[in-house]
């Protein structure tokens, strides 16, 4: 039995349309589930507050990112000119500024994308080759025309059958278990 | 709507018409446009029109190879540049190419801010010429230097010699900006690809097929957090393109405006530029986009809006090409700097004028006829248009490069300039590996993005669902 249990990842239903997907989301929400996640094809509208999601870190990340790139490329512009090798070119002064505000800004871009993309993929976990519901044949239309809800198994209020009855209550389509066969 | 429209006989240019012309044509549902799309790439087998097409293609990636090999043996003396013409095709094609590449970040980055669901379907494929012209003009500058295998110097690493790059420099500037643009429109359109990755995942038959797309994919399962924060990311990355796109155009004229060249060293060159880009690189996206929606069956994703919509931006970017001209001409006079009103008056009279006159008849006077709308909705007149627009943008380069460094402040130091043969190949050469990485991106990745496309059907049906 404690086997099994550990094998257990979670719940799974299937809809077929936004609205009911949505729908469900709201009554899972309110049914007091905390682990749960929504799975779609493409960004849902209203998705987001139907989970009770709140802000994300990703614009944060960003922003760090952009400093580190502005600062960083200002700063190795200023030490190359004035403190590691000051050069006279033609009088012009050693720190002259407004010639590496180009740099500076192609370096804030560079640094804010980066850090937008790979701390979206590092918050999101990704890349992650396995995951259980890949186990479910089903859930291949995920990525194409079908909406998915998943109620995970270590949530305080989960319990298997009665789980699964709520979700055939929310007017899923279809309703699985989903299980790491490791 | 104050005036209702006749239920019979509906005028076909009523503007409200007009406004409702789909982005999508009806009647798509997700798994439609997903199958349409994705079958291009997972099933369908490769004709004979590919084939013929990337044998083409792939000859003029061969004359390329050829002509760096020899380029890289012999010296860039195999080309027609020599003092005082220094820059010559190497920096007219690198313009060219660049610019070219705008309008793909223009696409994906600042129509999305705009909220322009019409660029849903024509971004990706936008994106892949975006790099596929950034790689083809990157070859220009790196050959050029003459010995392109300590082109790293260029790069601030810590030397035994203890010296710096001149970070004063507008060409160090360009460095940094091109490889910025490159890396950022990379990573924004990997971003874009990951969930239709996914989809290819899900759907290939065959085993290889899965095992690429699945690494590809990262394991994307579309779940609600990572779309939370992928949205997040999609968005931010937008907003960081949009100024980048108008810096890179803007650090490129810079290589002309901060010299002090008679007809470079103006102030209308970075914006001018930057329209210039967009302008080419929208003909560009056309002379592509027709063609591609023919042979696969896209006509319902990329529509006569998409057509049209495009022709419109053609002809305002035109226009403020057409303004910069004028305005050349007009700070020329204004200014009474003589070496200045001589340029521009070369460029009318002197040896190369058959090319400034080809340039205004192909930039400004064709594409007035954008103004007719019949015109606009004509698939052949607008490929054409396309390619007249691409010469001339092409043509405006070697203009602004050519005269004024033939023509500058002493007769004594004035020169000819004519390209040798091995400059026309390393061009034709990069037109050719251009359109081989098209021929492999269109069969091996998804042409439209599919997840955009299923949430435009998604708010087109609303109300059935």
């Amino acid at each position: 039995m404690q086997h099994r249990e550990a094998q257990l990842y979670g719940v799974m239903a299937e809809f077929e349309t936004v609205r009911q997907f949505l729908h469900a989301a709201e009554q899972v929400r309110d049914a007091g589930y905390k682990h749960m996640d929504a799975y779609a094809p493409f960004p849902v509208e209203g998705l987001t507050e139907a989970l009770g999601l709140g802000r994300n870190k990703v614009a944060l990340v960003t922003l760090l990112g952009g400093l580190c790139g502005g600062l960083g490329g200002f700063g190795f512009e200023y030490w190359v000119n004035v403190i590691s090798y000051p050069m006279n070119v033609a009088g012009r002064p050693l720190n002259s500024w407004p010639a590496f505000i180009p740099v500076t800004f192609e370096l804030t871009i560079l640094g804010a994308s980066l850090s937008a993309v790979f701390g979206m993929l590092a918050l999101n976990k990704l890349p992650q080759p396995h995951h259980p519901l890949f186990n479910v044949a089903r859930f291949k239309r995920a990525s194409n025309d079908k909406f998915f809800l998943c109620i995970e198994s270590h949530d305080p209020k989960f319990h298997l059958e009665e789980t699964a009855r709520f979700m055939q209550s929310v007017n899923a389509q279809h309703v699985t278990e989903v299980r790491d066969e490791d | 709507m104050s005036d209702a429209l006749p239920a019979n006989n509906p005028p076909l240019n009523h503007p409200e018409i007009r406004r409702l012309t789909p982005v999508i044509a009806p009647g798509h549902t997700y798994e439609s446009v997903t199958a349409t799309i994705s079958d291009v790439v997972i099933k369908r087998p490769l004709g004979l029109g590919w084939f013929a097409g990337f044998a083409l293609a792939f000859t003029f990636l061969m004359v390329l190879t050829v002509a760096v090999a020899w380029l890289i043996a012999k010296g860039v003396g195999i080309w027609g540049i020599n003092i005082p013409i220094g820059w010559g095709f190497a920096i007219v094609n690198f313009v060219w190419w660049i610019g070219i590449g705008h309008a793909g970040t223009l696409i994906s980055a600042i129509l999305f801010l705009l909220n322009q669901k019409w660029r849903t379907s024509i971004n990706r494929f936008a994106e892949a010429m975006t790099l596929f012209a950034v790689a083809c003009a990157g070859i220009f500058p790196l050959i050029h230097t003459g010995r392109p295998w300590m082109a790293y110097y260029m790069f601030p690493y810590p030397s035994t010699m203890g010296i710096w790059p001149q970070f004063r420099s507008p060409l160090i500037w360009d460095v940094f900006a091109v490889s910025t643009y490159g890396t950022v429109s990379l990573l924004f359109w990997f971003v874009g690809l990951i969930p239709d990755l996914a989809t290819l995942r899900d759907r290939a038959p065959q085993k290889w097929q899965q095992m690429i797309f699945g690494a590809l994919a990262l394991g994307w399962r579309g779940s609600a957090r990572h779309w939370h924060r992928y949205q997040s990311a999609y968005m931010l990355l937008a907003g960081l393109a949009t100024p980048l796109v108008l810096s890179v155009h803007t650090v490129v004229s810079f290589d002309f405006s901060v010299a002090i060249v008679p007809g470079w060293h103006t102030t209308i060159f970075p914006p001018y530029f930057v329209a210039g880009a967009i302008y080419s690189g929208f003909a560009m996206v056309l002379t592509i986009a027709i063609p591609l929606r023919k042979a696969y069956g896209l006509e319902d994703f990329i529509t006569m809006r998409h057509l049209e919509n495009m022709a419109k931006v053609m002809l305002a970017t035109g226009l403020i090409v057409a303004y910069g001209y004028f305005f050349e001409f007009f700070m020329a006079e204004y200014s009474g700097n003589k070496f200045d009103v001589f340029l521009v008056n070369q460029r009318l009279h002197g040896p190369y004028a058959p090319y400034y006159y080809a340039l205004i008849l192909c930039n400004i006077l064709t594409p007035q006829l954008l103004w007719i709308q019949k015109v606009r909705r004509n698939i052949a007149a607008l490929f054409v248009m396309s390619l007249v627009i691409n010469t001339g943008m092409w043509l405006e380069r070697f203009v602004i490069v050519v005269i004024s460094l033939t023509r500058d402040f002493m007769p004594s130091a004035w020169g000819r300039y004519s390209a040798t043969v091995w400059d026309y190949a390393t061009f034709a050469g990069t037109l050719g590996l251009f359109t081989t990485l098209l021929f492999l991106f269109c069969r091996a990745l998804p042409a439209i993005a599919m997840a955009e496309m299923r949430e435009l059907v998604a708010h087109t049906s609303k109300d059935h669902d």
